[in-house]
């Protein structure tokens, strides 16, 4: 690999990490799935590099997968349901955004300090896209417990797998029997908890998840 | 050293006679882009020169400070913008003040601008201040973020040493320094109250920041004022250029050849950076000003994580 | 001069200083009496300068004790002057010596001299014995005495209930600081109880390092005003005399400083890495916390006290940073953070004396500290108005002046975090920087509301309007202040080469020696690296400056007109109507304030067609108050009455009391054996 190549890798995975950030600070419905297909946009590609640097042909079907499932189809799709719904097109947070912003930041630098050390055998670049990938993560958890939003959830959710897929992949590529099933996984939790908002809708009339809160007896 | 000097030298007569051009560039593009036809490039110029010949109307109550600070202000932002290196390296002032010291002559600029704008005890004044204020304690912040970043990346705070460590082999593509370009590029926008932040051309005085503070200066005050207004963009945008895309700048002392392309490689990283700025400013609309915090939280948001993420690739020096 | 002969001289001065006190009583009645005391106090502060700068400039010249046959049974008084006790001597003497300066001329509109005269040389002579002491019991005894003179000079003025809170809750954090480090070189004295420092730092300490940490952290900081132990600072530094709230603000919180070096750097033995964690936590929280606050302010002495806040938490960033680079061994990393925060504290010690005596100096002048009844003052009292501009330049971090080297060198510590061995601190300290550039930022939006809301625009009170400006002596202090503010912004060198005596034998290294760097620049670590000329700086500014006004003035046209001022066409005749410091400060709260002073504002509009007032009220909090404060105090009232009770027992009772104390003692050294 030529120092090119590594930088490259190195600015694809690095700008995972941005477009998290992105999701995390964006509060408009349209604007969030929009991200949020540029971040499986971004992964796509950078698994792509991956399948070319690493000579591994099958990668490039995960990255297909990538880009026409989440970077197209499920964008759109949630689109459509968004209209259909009128869901609220903005969303809630539970905590404001800087705070939040702020806890993300301490949250890259805890992937670091924890991956860092541990990944030291490892070559510079595993280590950096292991140390990426645990921050995407943690930011998509992170997303997924700051969103009052049933969709804010599911976009955490899924930006959540696609760091998942990140480390995979630069974990010297994985199977790619697994990659289809993990994909196939997502498709059908998205299809659950898309007929779930239905449900929802229906006997709540709101897709806000403290709807579901107040049917279990919690006071929201 | 003897070379030095000149080419410090030239660079601060550089800075005072092109910044004027780098405005009246923008302004022409801008009317361009707008379907108008646009005043001349050297229209800046010839304001200055109109204002200077003026008589200067001062408030009644206004204070010495009043009529001090526009010099303060111009004095110290020339001295932040000759710091820069422009189309040559190695200045002889490099070495009595690094980027840190640049950020901070540009506070001492804002910091008699503001009070010059309270001075005269009215609203218009005060409100100017007080944004301009608020502003500037996220956007320096942010200001000081890049300069850690690009500053652990090169392994030193001044700027010759970072445009030399910047051409250097071992540099690539980096996604800190890619973060601390957009937060780079956000700070310049709000400090040089460009929209969105602040409409540089708006006669409605609510929406003024950066115009509601200056709003009791006239005559050769205001022509001062002015003259550090537009130094203060060349600066940010030689900034830029001197760290992100060092190449071309020749390094003080080489020949007459590597002078001119270093000075016409200036001339063109200028006249592209002024492109993409009004493209950018026409293409977006000005916004709320408690809109702004967040605007500039997310250039001190890139900064920070541009920071930590330099840790990732490589231990910096 | 031999060592001995030294010590002597300090310890004289010392001895002068209290007899000054004692001479006070009487003499504080007589009509020049006050100036007589207050003079005698600069004399002799600037004699124990010039000897704290002789003993740091000759190495080894202070580092001989001198022996006082007073003190514990055990032992006794043990005074010197090693490089830490002398640069902190320097730094207390030297501001102290000035603001006496301004005092002879404030003193004079003292209402009861006698209840502020005696205490003052008690109070400046107490924190000479903290400085100079090298036994744990002078110096926590110089510690109280230092406590108590200046609770005395917070309520001798105004006895006001509020007044009067301010100095209970200030007597009850002395006590608890105090408290604390008596623990601490409890652990320090080792099972010996080895009180002297030479002792202690050859011991083993009888607990473990970082409990002594803690303690420390506690003690000094709630003297320094650490966030969350801060809440005394904007009560009680105020409510003083303002020369005697100069010495509290900017030279008492100093020594508190001292305290700290002295038992972590010094006696607590090497620092463990994440020694720094914590420290540079409540640094960085104590940085932001408190310039925040002082925005908010409207009273210009209690802005001055919170900003105090901001100050010391730069201070400990410093500090911080030298416990982690000496942690990682970096020496000659953690005497640059040392350098830069000892820096920090002289030159704090300068422009917060300049901005107190500033602020008395109005307060004298107008009668009022709220500035949303002031304003305009640049016309009635321009020497005050200079000297106070040029305080806030410095204090607000910006170059020529000398905040702005202090800072600067803290940055360049803190890009030489990546050097660290471990992760933690390498991670933390860029976030450090972050909030230090964020204070900093936040500091010149404080001070141009300060300047601005007192000194420009229009009076917004009569007082104002009527205001003439102090007295020579005052303007005399304030001027040199100010002159010192600039010559340590442009001669930085100087001070960091001096201090290197203090970092050689506090972490072991020194800087390379910046006299030998050409034209008076100064350059830490390496000029290809980073350096700061200071000096040319402020002569570029001067030239550009004076050559475009010369410029103007030759080319330009000459024609000046006065006239009422252009507002858009719309100016409001009431000055009222002008922004005020509130105002000034409203977007800044709208920022942060909901988080951080979880700030509410409350509207209340007249109904449609009802043409009474609307009314718009802002509830501020200080979070430490609310969470720390409020439960102590409450839990102390309600022990108080208990309590009580005990005041009212028969005879027997009494008995009784100390009867079953006795048979529980002796049940539990039965228990024990």
């Amino acid at each position: 690999m030529t120092p090119l190549d590594t930088d490259i890798a190195h600015l694809l995975a690095g700008s995972m990490v941005l477009v998290s950030f992105l999701l995390l600070y964006q509060d408009r419905m349209f604007a969030l799935l929009n991200i949020f297909a540029v971040h499986a946009w971004v992964l796509a590609f950078s698994v792509a590099w991956q399948a070319h640097l690493q000579q591994a042909p099958h990668l490039f079907i995960t990255a297909l997968i990538a880009l026409v499932f989440k970077g197209v189809f499920i964008p759109v799709a949630l689109h459509r349901i968004v209209v259909r719904l009128g869901i609220h097109r903005s969303i809630e947070s539970v905590v404001s955004v800087g705070p939040t912003m702020l806890f993300g930041m301490a949250l890259v630098a805890l992937s670091i300090v924890v991956m860092l050390p541990v990944t030291e055998a490892a070559g510079a670049f595993v280590r950096e896209d292991l140390a990426f990938a645990l921050s995407i993560v943690l930011l998509g958890l992170l997303m997924m417990v700051t969103r009052r939003n049933a969709v804010g959830q599911v976009i955490g959710f899924m930006s959540l797998e696609n760091g998942l897929v990140l480390a995979a992949t630069g974990a010297r590529g994985m199977p790619l029997v697994v990659e289809i099933s993990v994909a196939f996984s997502v498709l059908i939790a998205f299809i659950i908890i898309g007929i779930f908002l239905f449900r929802i809708r229906e006997r709540f009339d709101s897709v806000d998840v403290r709807a579901l809160d107040m049917s279990r007896g919690e006071s929201p | 050293m003897i070379r030095g000097w000149h080419t410090q030298l030239a660079q601060i007569v550089l800075v005072l006679l092109l910044a004027p051009l780098l405005s009246g560039v923008t302004r022409k593009i801008k009317s361009r882009l707008l379907r108008r036809r646009g005043t001349s490039v050297f229209q800046p110029y010839r304001d200055l020169l109109k204002l200077i010949r003026k008589e200067a109307v001062v408030a009644e109550n206004s204070s010495w400070l009043f009529r001090t600070a526009p010099y303060i202000v111009f004095a110290t932002t020339w001295l932040a913008a000759a710091l820069v290196p422009t189309f040559a390296t190695g200045l002889t002032f490099s070495a009595a003040a690094d980027v840190i010291v640049i950020v901070a002559l540009l506070g001492t600029a804002r910091f008699f601008l503001a009070l010059a704008g309270l001075d005269v005890g009215t609203s218009f004044g005060g409100i100017g201040s007080s944004r301009e204020m608020m502003f500037a304690s996220l956007a320096e912040p942010a200001m000081l973020l890049v300069v850690f970043t690009v500053a652990l990346f090169a392994g030193s705070t001044q700027l010759s040493s970072i445009s030399a460590h910047m051409t250097g082999p071992g540099v690539g593509l980096n996604i800190s320094l890619a973060l601390a370009l957009i937060a780079l590029i956000i700070v310049s926008i709000a400090e040089n109250a460009r929209v969105p932040v602040d409409n540089p051309a708006t006669h409605l005085e609510l929406t003024m920041v950066h115009e509601a503070m200056i709003l009791e200066y006239s005559g050769r005050h205001l022509a001062v004022i002015e003259a550090a207004a537009s130094m203060k963009l060349l600066l940010y945008v030689s900034l830029i250029a001197c760290i992100f895309t060092p190449w071309g700048t020749t390094v003080a002392g080489s020949g007459a050849v590597a002078y001119a392309i270093g000075l016409g490689s200036y001339l063109l990283k200028l006249a592209a950076f002024g492109f993409m700025l009004v493209v950018f400013e026409t293409a977006i609309a000005k916004m709320r000003v408690f809109r702004v915090p967040e605007f500039l939280s997310v250039a001190l948001m890139l900064g920070l994580l541009g920071v930590i993420l330099l840790f990732i690739s490589r231990v910096p020096q | 001069m031999t060592p001995f002969l030294l010590n002597q001289l300090a310890a004289c001065g010392i001895g002068l200083l209290l007899l000054l006190a004692a001479l006070g009583v009487p003499v504080s009645r007589l009509s020049s009496g006050s100036r007589l005391i207050y003079g005698s106090c600069a004399l002799v502060c600037s004699g124990l300068a010039a000897v704290a700068l002789y003993a740091l400039l000759v190495p080894g010249s202070g580092t001989a004790a001198v022996e006082l046959p007073i003190g514990l049974p055990l032992g006794r008084t043990l005074l010197a002057l090693d490089p830490l006790s002398a640069a902190f001597a320097i730094i207390v003497n030297l501001a102290t010596a000035i603001v006496s300066i301004f005092a002879i001329g404030y003193g004079r509109h003292a209402a009861e001299p006698q209840r502020v005269v005696p205490f003052y040389p008690a109070f400046v002579g107490a924190m000479n014995i903290v400085l100079l002491a090298q036994d744990a019991f002078s110096f926590l005894a110089g510690w109280e005495f230092m406590s108590l003179a200046s609770w005395a000079l917070v309520v001798s003025e105004d006895r006001s209930a509020g007044n009067l809170k301010a100095g209970l809750v200030y007597l009850i954090m002395a006590t608890g600081g105090a408290m604390t480090l008596l623990l601490a070189f409890g652990i320090l004295a080792g099972p010996e109880g080895a009180y002297s420092f030479d002792t202690m730092r050859q011991t083993a300490a009888a607990g473990p390092a970082a409990i002594v940490l803690a303690l420390a952290l506690i003690g000094a900081g709630s003297k320094a005003g650490l966030v969350p132990l801060h809440a005394w600072l904007p009560l009680a530094h105020p409510a003083a005399p303002s020369h005697a709230s100069a010495l509290m603000s900017g030279v008492m919180t100093k020594v508190a400083v001292y305290g700290f070096i002295r038992i972590v750097f010094d006696l607590a033995g090497p620092p463990s890495w994440w020694w720094s964690i914590p420290v540079l936590i409540v640094a960085g929280i104590t940085a932001l916390l408190g310039v925040l606050h002082a925005l908010m302010e409207h009273d210009l002495k209690r802005l001055l006290a919170y900003h105090t806040v901001e100050n010391i938490g730069i201070i400990f960033i410093g500090l911080g940073l030298a416990l982690a680079f000496e942690a990682g061994g970096l020496p000659v990393a953690a005497a640059l953070a040392l350098i830069a925060a000892i820096f920090h504290v002289f030159n704090h010690s300068l422009f917060k004396s300049l901005l107190f005596l500033g602020a008395g100096a109005v307060l004298n002048a107008t009668g009022e500290r709220d500035m949303e009844r002031l304003g305009g003052l640049i016309h009635r009292m321009p020497v005050t108005a200079f000297a106070f501009l040029v305080g806030c330049i410095a204090i607000s971090a910006l170059p020529p002046f000398n905040g702005f080297v202090s800072e600067w060198l803290t940055f360049q510590a803190i890009l030489l975090s990546p050097q660290l061995p471990q992760w933690i601190p390498r991670l933390l300290v860029p976030a450090i920087g972050a909030t230090l550039a964020c204070s900093a930022a936040l500091a010149a939006a404080c001070f141009v509301k300060a300047f601005g809301s007192t000194f420009l625009g229009r009076a917004r009170a009569a007082a104002a309007n009527t205001a003439v400006e102090t007295d020579r002596w005052s303007l005399g202090a304030m001027l040199l202040l100010a002159a010192l503010c600039l010559g340590a912004g442009i001669l930085p060198g100087f001070a960091i080469d001096s201090l290197a005596g203090v970092s050689e034998s506090l972490v072991g290294a020194q800087l390379a020696a910046q006299s030998s760097q050409p034209w008076l620049r100064i350059a830490p670590i390496d000029p290809v690296r980073s350096a700061y000329n200071g000096m040319l700086v402020f002569a570029m500014i001067v030239a550009a400056a004076v050559l475009t006004a010369i410029v103007v003035r030759r080319f330009a046209s000459h024609g000046l007109r006065r006239s009422p001022a252009w507002d858009c066409g719309f100016p409001e005749a009431s000055p009222v109507a002008q922004y005020s410091s509130s105002s000034f400060a409203q977007p800044i709260r709208r920022v942060f304030g909901s988080v951080v002073f979880r700030a509410r504002e409350h509207v209340t509009m007249p109904k449609p067609g009802d043409t009474g007032l609307a009314r718009l009220q802002l509830e501020l909090h200080d979070i430490a108050w609310d969470a720390l404060y409020d439960p102590v105090i409450r839990f102390v009232n309600v022990a108080a009455d208990r309590l009580n009770a005990f005041q009212f027992l028969t005879i027997r009772k009494y008995l009784m009391l100390v009867f079953a104390a006795l048979v529980l003692l002796l049940v539990i050294i039965g228990a024990w054996r």
